[in-house]
């Protein structure tokens, strides 16, 4: 049988995968948001594997949730893109420096 | 004598290693997820890497599928693949950008990228594979029965204990649509567009004038 720990395992993966994913892709942000929506895959992935392994729903209830909050979050972070390139022609993430942050 | 013997040690390889059909696609779909990933954060172009990311939520579907997570694998598949990925193809085509120039740092920051993913990986790997969650701390339970509906109970369990974060997560959908049309929403002076308000308004005089002209030359007015 596939214990726990393969789940986690292929989670951690794709974390990893995630995040050395934003830290490449410093010039487009289109990709860095691709990689934020499979970071937040890898999480469901836990909190899924858990729920079925434990025996307890709320795992998936919470996963219904992370869902809908990166739908949202991927709405309005597109909708930002879309005006970013509307004003600065470009969406480089070195271009925005216009806060001077 | 050493066929028979050499017959026993296949078979009992042959029962040490078998591998059930769940074990198998277990393993099939999350090489594909894994792959597809990394394809999605390494691919040159972004329309390759939206559809590498379908694949990848396909994989991760498939794999929630083997874990009796039904609804939550549907809801993948229809609101990521069906909404969130056409979403992220249709603004990659709108804007076009750059590609060759998009790709130019990507060398530079890749050694700290990689050394930071593989410290990271090797560590969550060695807290996973410690034994904590193996098949003797959490054995996998034994499967539903048939006419077990995974909908039906997290439906039960959303609209009695969860019903508050349910509204809420409805108010954040809410306040997603209003903060992207508002977002994107723009009004350029040139473009011709009705005003409903000013069309109901409008009353005969404005538009209509009779005037008494002659139709022939003969007859006066």
């Amino acid at each position: 049988m596939i214990p726990l720990s393969h789940y986690l395992v292929v989670g951690a993966l794709l974390f990893a995968i995630s995040v050395v994913g934003i830290f490449i892709n410093r010039k487009n942000l289109v990709i860095i948001l691709m990689a934020i929506e499979l970071l937040l895959l890898a999480a469901n992935m836990n909190f899924v594997a858990f729920s079925y392994y434990l025996g307890d729903l709320s795992g998936q209830v919470f996963v219904f949730f992370i869902l809908t909050v990166a739908a949202a979050e991927a709405a309005v972070g597109l909708a930002i893109l879309i005006v970013l390139f509307r004003t600065r022609r470009s969406i480089n993430v070195q271009d925005l420096d216009r806060l001077q942050g | 004598m050493r066929v028979r013997s050499r017959v026993r040690v296949r078979q009992t390889l042959g029962t040490a290693k078998t591998v059930t059909f769940l074990q198998l696609i277990f393993y099939i779909f999350a090489t594909v997820l894994v792959g597809a990933s990394l394809m999605v954060i390494t691919v040159r172009n972004p329309v390759r890497a939206a559809l590498f990311l379908v694949l990848a939520f396909f994989s991760a579907a498939c794999l929630w599928l083997t874990l009796e997570a039904e609804f939550l694998a549907i809801t993948l598949v229809l609101v990521y693949v069906g909404a969130v990925m056409v979403l992220f193809l249709f603004v990659i085509m709108m804007l076009d950008v750059n590609i060759a120039q998009m790709r130019a740092g990507f060398a530079r920051y890749l050694p700290l990228g990689l050394i930071v993913a593989v410290v990271m990986a090797g560590e969550l790997t060695l807290v996973m594979l410690s034994g904590e969650f193996g098949l003797q701390q959490a054995p996998r339970p034994a499967g539903h029965a048939a006419d077990y509906s995974n909908t039906r109970a997290l439906g039960e369990v959303i609209y009695t204990d969860y019903v508050f974060a349910f509204e809420l997560a409805a108010l954040i959908l809410l306040v997603a649509i209003i903060a992207a049309i508002s977002l994107t929403l723009r009004r350029r002076p040139q473009t011709r567009n009705q005003s409903p308000k000013d069309q109901v308004r409008v009353r005969k005089q404005d538009r209509l004038r009779v005037v008494r002209m002659p139709t022939s030359p003969q007859d006066k007015p």
